[in-house]
């Protein structure tokens, strides 16, 4: 493992209330967003604003939305032809939803990681090196450089350097979650969509996950799907409750878990604590 | 209760066991029956010379002509089969993914294709032919060959292409790669151990096949180096051999046989050795 990120990681989270403070302007806004499959309403009428530099947690349980949502925001779900979504989603002055904007543009400003992690089937190296080359960049020194900056971004560097030739599935999971994070950070995303990224992963590599999302969160804007709601409760800057495709609660973590108003809310604290 | 799940164990495992084994038992046993058979045919001289005067009445010579043609016509349907196979298949697995009743009708079709005996393929690339204009001839058999054997490559492509995790799809569109590039630089590397098996699959259909190079290819004692000659075919050698009343003769058939077997194994080793050495847990 790698300690000194955690290290730093744990120095973040002394700095991390004093930042808090801040309010930040959001660079993600949703409106009216609705998705359906057939008759199922997946999605209800969701709006919604994602701060800048900051950690938005959508809370809920399984099967309530929260992947749907996050694949909206990169038009994942147009992979999907049953689903049918309406409504706006802003980055910065841009629909999303309802542009004709290059879409692997608009996918790179939005790093996803997924449940599982998804190695392509090329080298440890190769993998970072894809990301970046899909920037156009060319010059070997360049890339050289670039991967190892983006795998030590993840603290995954010296686990590595001296096997970048061989292939991810050498790794343990976690750190093919990280490897797959550095190759997400390699296209200069603005946004990383993490979908319950833990939820694979041993407590130790969840624990690394965790800490390098705070210090990522100086960089980027952080949308964390998860059900564990201590997790919420370790990193959310702003939390998002859902239950059955509808937004139950959103705002400050210490007024939303302290304080939960709805009983919705109030339930599934008692039974995720 | 745990007597009975011991008993329950121990019979499954002697069904399985002995369907395998014995499956086993009668591959030997016909690779047995033909080297017998055939053994005292095969010679360097059969392998390495075509018939010379006389050899259907157990005169000197060898099937090198047959050899020959056989591996053009395998080797030829192989390659177009797989220029018309590959991207039929990634066409199915990238482009078709959200179109699940299509890729279901395609892949329904393919089966059936697949299904089809090789003398109506036969029947169909002498049809071809003729309406080409051509006579029998090496290229006549290839594009036979080829038709026969490219829905199974589709096929077995597909089937390599559709167990690709939909999250690998995902995972890589979301890094902003753009349809061709997931095809190209993901979904191929990925699939590529699980090429080699269905191209295997695919040439030992192809280079066994005797219908349908039975109108198509014609047969010659020349070794063909044209492709508009007509060209001789292992399978059909030991068909000729095997109806002959001279022993020597039925001898050779056998032999034929051994040396088709012999091409297939050596074909189906190097590929397995390819396919190892590129396989995903061994990147350089
Ligand atoms: N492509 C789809 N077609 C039909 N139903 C879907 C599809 N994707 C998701 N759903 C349904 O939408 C609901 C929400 O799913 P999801 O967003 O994955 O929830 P979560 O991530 O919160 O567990 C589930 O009931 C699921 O069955
Ligand atoms: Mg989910």
């Amino acid at each position: 493992m790698n300690i000194k990120v955690s290290e730093t990681a744990t120095e973040q989270l002394v700095i991390a209330p004093e930042l808090k403070l801040k309010k930040q302007p959001s660079i993600l806004r949703i409106k009216n967003l609705n998705v359906f499959a057939g008759n199922h309403h997946i999605l209800k009428n969701i709006n919604l604003e994602i701060p800048k530099n900051r950690i938005t947690v959508l809370l809920g349980p399984s099967g309530c939305g929260k992947t749907t949502l996050l694949k909206s925001m990169n038009k994942l779900t147009d992979l999907y032809k049953e689903l049918k979504v309406s409504g706006q989603i802003y980055i910065e002055k841009d629909d999303i939803l309802n542009t004709n904007k290059n879409i692997p543009n608009i996918r790179q400003k939005m790093g996803l990681l997924s449940q599982k992690p998804y190695p392509l089937p090329v080298s440890i190296y190769k993998n970072v090196a894809y990301g970046i080359k899909l920037k156009g960049v060319r010059d070997k020194k360049l890339i050289d450089y670039n991967v190892e900056k983006k795998l030590k971004e993840v603290g995954l560097w010296d686990e590595v350097k001296d096997r970048l030739h061989l292939s991810p599935e050498s790794l343990s999971i976690g750190q093919q979650q990280r490897l797959c994070l550095a190759r997400g950070l390699a296209v200069k995303p603005h946004f990383i969509l993490a979908d319950e990224p833990t939820s694979a992963l041993d407590p130790v590599s969840s624990k690394i996950i965790e800490n390098l999302f705070r210090e990522l969160k100086k960089h980027y804007t952080i949308i964390l799907v998860t059900h564990v709601l201590r997790q919420a409760q370790r990193l959310a800057d702003n939390v998002v409750f859902m239950n059955y495709g509808e937004i139950i609660e959103q705002g400050n973590p210490e007024k939303v878990f302290k304080y939960p108003r709805s009983s919705q809310m109030k339930e599934y604290m008692v039974e995720g604590n | 209760m745990n007597r009975r799940k011991k008993i329950e164990e121990t019979i499954f495992r002697i069904i399985t066991g002995f369907a395998s084994y014995s499956l086993i038992a009668i591959l030997g046993f016909i690779i047995l029956i033909i080297f017998i058979k055939g053994f005292n045919a095969l010679s360097l001289e059969m392998v390495f010379t075509p018939p010379r005067g006389g050899f259907y009445y157990g005169g000197e010579g060898g099937v090198l002509n047959a050899i020959v043609g056989s591996l053009y016509i395998a080797f030829g349907a192989t390659l177009i089969a797989i220029l018309l196979g590959m991207p039929a298949a990634l066409y199915l697995n990238v482009h078709l993914v959200c179109y699940k009743r299509t890729q279901n009708m395609i892949r329904y079709l393919l089966d059936a294709l697949w299904g089809i005996p090789s003398i109506v393929y036969g029947a169909f690339g002498f049809t071809l032919m003729l309406f080409l204009g051509m006579t029998a001839s090496l290229l006549a058999g290839i594009i036979t060959v080829a038709l026969l054997i490219t829905p199974i490559v589709i096929r077995t492509f597909d089937d390599v292409l559709s167990t690709i995790p939909k999250g690998l799809h995902e995972a890589s569109l979301a890094l902003g790669s753009t349809r061709t590039e997931m095809a190209f630089k993901v979904m191929l590397k990925q699939g590529f151990p699980g090429f080699t098996t269905a191209v295997l699959l695919a040439f030992g259909r192809g280079i066994g096949d005797a219908a349908s190079v039975l109108f198509t290819a014609g047969y010659t004692d020349l070794i063909p180096t044209n492709l508009d000659e007509p060209a001789a075919t292992l399978p059909l050698a030991v068909f000729f051999q095997l109806g002959s009343p001279i022993p020597e003769v039925r001898e050779r058939a056998y032999a034929s046989a051994a040396i088709l077997t012999i091409i297939v194994l050596i074909v189906s080793l190097t590929a397995r050795y390819f396919s190892k050495k590129y396989s995903r847990s061994n990147l350089q």
